[in-house]
């Protein structure tokens, strides 16, 4: 394999790993929002209620962080990062 | 002052605009303790704000053809960052989304869910490898990656369908606001409101608008944020609302409980102003089915990661990992406000419906709320409303009605700010709406300047003779969406949900499998985007002329059938004509690695 196809395999495989991250705090927990909105979330404010007011919002801002040096360590792997800075 | 000199003192020449702005609000409260109307001060944070934008404007003139279009490829991370939340949060983000919050509660919050996940998608599936195409415009990469002047010109019909649709919006409400604070008539005030944005982008273009929008994030989030802290301050509700509200929230769930939601009856309801509603809807509860708020949640998603005004920000970083980082922290600027809309509404719910604060309606005789001046004004301005429907003398929770937008707009006179708050707000509403209608005309603008006239009517047009066409069709475009924004045809909301429908219906797949399926192909993508366009306007219409629809799918998340049919037509017709070629597929392996040097262009 080459490498340029091996650096696409780890790319595509942070892809899925981030969708499906994104896929959980966007859809999988709204699937039970009635039955996760009687638990205590943070602060004391009901679960549910919580992840749509900061929760899932504050969790993508991180998840794109992540997201973004982790892509940045799989091109530097493989000697394709950009020189310069940001 | 304005070039490479000019970068490297962001941060200070930010700052200082920041402490200006904050000494000019005090000023403006000092102006008010001495007796300086309300309607002077209104005027002054208006006019005070746009004029700034129109000098930023100005310094930032260029006859650049890659400043103009992608403002020279040098803005830095975090700035651009700002600029894209700017961009982001329109009007309606900023006046009528606490509102949404306030009357529909859960169902209406699948919003602020799709509307930052959307960017987990276009950091992840498309921004890095667009910024390293190289493009100037979306339907530069649609017409280069796939070939062909069908697409090219496939793609700007969607981006102007969905751009336009969402512009009218923007101008509407820039009028509105316009019209509330210089105190003259919309018909007249949404032109003001346009000049006002042509300012910002005529001639600059790309480089023009990213230094407004991050002056104009910094004043929006100031008027958004100061009024929420203060508030609950000031009622005691916590220092910091976001961590620190969840008494209040239970607090109005205990109310709602006591009250219960009484249905009016038609007769009643027939005697509100129009656009004005009551509580119906519980606070924090699930009030939802689950598909309800995914479908929602999803076509928001997917809506922003095709819509061009977004992606052409990421056009302007400086290299493909900057592309990336940004969109973190576009999202971190976006985060700021919208968490902070719950808040907002949960804090104005209370002081206004617990009978224990002093601010709390419910409870009280109707004469006693009719004599409070801060009711007169906004009754009189049309945006709350009671009546004694059970004739007992007291005001219930189901015979009081308010406007969507007052929940930001009237929430800092009710809890008792100074009026200098309220021209805050207004001056912030006006940099949301300013700065997303400037965004989206440029888009516009730029497609049909770059895609069509020059690459498709004359591809040897000078540089000059390309800006001067892209400059005088930014005006066309304008005063074509202000044209149509005085008419007030439809609500600001509703519009804006659509564009996001209309963009993911025939841009979301043809853009995203063209970065990540090499086997994707011209025909494919043309039957994609008309397919999914044409799908998903014929499934609004349908469902607008009384049509049941299926799977659940309304009038807000038609784009879901859209991009549906979008992707099996690009598929099918991908796989029943040939491959493209090797010097695409080339091209496609040069997007998906960061180093060297962009696909198209000379940076």
């Amino acid at each position: 394999m080459s490498k340029q196809e091996q650096h696409w395999e780890k790319t595509r495989g942070l892809l899925f790993m981030t969708l499906a991250i994104w896929f959980v705090f966007s859809i999988g927990i709204f699937l039970f929002g009635a039955e996760m909105n009687e638990v205590g979330g943070p602060f004391g404010y009901p679960l549910t209620y919580w992840f749509t007011c900061q929760g899932s919002l504050g969790i993508f801002v991180i998840l794109i962080f992540w997201f973004a040096n982790r892509q940045e360590k799989i091109d530097e792997e493989f000697g394709f990062s950009e020189r310069g800075d940001d | 002052m304005i070039k490479g000199n000019f970068i490297d003192n962001l941060p200070k020449v930010y700052g200082i605009y920041t402490g200006g702005f904050l000494a000019f609000i005090i000023i403006m409260a000092i102006g008010e303790q001495m007796g300086m109307t309300s309607k002077a001060i209104g005027i002054c944070f208006v006019a005070f704000t746009v004029a700034i934008y129109a000098i930023i404007g100005y310094l930032s003139r260029t006859a650049q053809a890659d400043a103009y279009y992608v403002a020279g490829r040098q803005v830095p991370t975090v700035f651009n960052g700002m600029a894209t939340a700017a961009d982001w949060m329109s009007g309606a983000s900023f006046v009528a989304m606490a509102g949404g919050i306030y009357f529909k509660g859960y169902g209406y919050m699948a919003l602020l869910v799709g509307w930052t996940g959307g960017y987990v998608l276009v950091a992840s599936l498309l921004a890095p490898y667009l910024r390293k195409f190289g493009c100037y415009t979306v339907p530069d990469f649609i017409g280069t990656r796939y070939g062909g002047n069908l697409s090219r010109f496939l793609a700007v019909v969607v981006l102007t369908v969905a751009s336009f649709t969402y512009v009218t919006a923007q101008i509407n409400a820039t009028g509105t606001i316009a019209s509330v604070a210089l105190d003259i008539p919309f018909q007249y005030a949404v032109y003001v409101g346009l000049i006002s944005i042509l300012l910002c982008s005529m001639l600059g273009g790309m480089r023009g608008v990213t230094w407004t929008q991050v002056a104009q994030y910094i004043v929006l989030i100031i008027a958004y944020l100061l009024p929420v802290f203060w508030i609950s301050n000031k009622m005691g509700a916590g220092f910091f609302p976001h961590f620190m509200l969840a008494d209040e929230v239970a607090r109005i769930g205990d109310l709602e409980q006591q009250f219960g939601f009484v249905a009016n009856s038609k007769e009643n309801l027939a005697m509100v102003p129009k656009g004005l509603a009551g509580i119906t809807k519980a606070h924090s509860a699930v009030n939802a089915t689950p598909w309800a708020f995914i479908s929602l949640a999803l076509a928001m998603m997917m809506g922003t990661a095709s819509l061009p005004h977004v992606m052409m920000r990421y056009f302007t970083t400086p290299s493909v990992k900057a592309a990336r980082k940004s969109v973190g922290w576009s999202l971190f600027f976006i985060f700021l406000l919208y968490s902070s809309a719950p808040m907002l509404a949960t804090l104005s719910k209370l002081s206004l419906i617990d009978p224990s604060l002093p601010t709390g309606i419910i409870g009280k005789s109707i004469a006693e709320v009719q004599a409070i001046d801060w009711y007169q004004n906004w009754n009189q301005a049309n945006l709350m409303f009671i009546s004694d429907f059970n004739g007992n003398g007291t005001l219930e929770l189901n015979e009081f009605f308010m406007g969507g937008k007052a929940v930001v707009l009237a929430t800092p006179e009710i809890a008792g700010l100074p009026y200098v708050i309220s021209g805050l707000v207004a001056a912030g509403g006006m940099a949301a709406a300013m700065s997303t209608a400037d965004g989206l005309i440029l888009a516009i603008a730029n497609a049909i300047s770059h895609d069509v006239y020059y690459k498709i009517i004359d591809p040897k047009a000078e540089t000059a003779k390309r800006l001067v066409v892209a400059r005088v069709l930014l005006v066309v475009i304008g005063f074509a969406g202000a044209t149509i924004a005085a008419l007030e045809i439809q609500g600001i909301l509703g519009s804006v949900i659509w564009a996001f429908d209309f963009a993911m219906s025939g841009l979301f797949f043809p853009l995203v499998l063209g970065v990540w399926w090499k086997r994707a192909n011209k025909e494919g993508a043309c039957a994609g985007m008309a397919l999914g366009l044409l799908s998903g306007l014929g499934y609004l219409i349908w469902v607008r002329n009384g049509g049941s629809g299926f799977l659940g799918i309304t009038q807000l998340t038609f784009g879901i059938f859209g991009s549906a049919v979008s992707l099996v037509a690009m598929v099918v017709v991908s796989l029943m004509t040939s491959a493209p070629n090797a010097a695409t597929q080339r091209m496609v392996d040069d997007v998906r690695v960061p180093a060297g040097k962009s696909v198209i262009g000379k940076n």
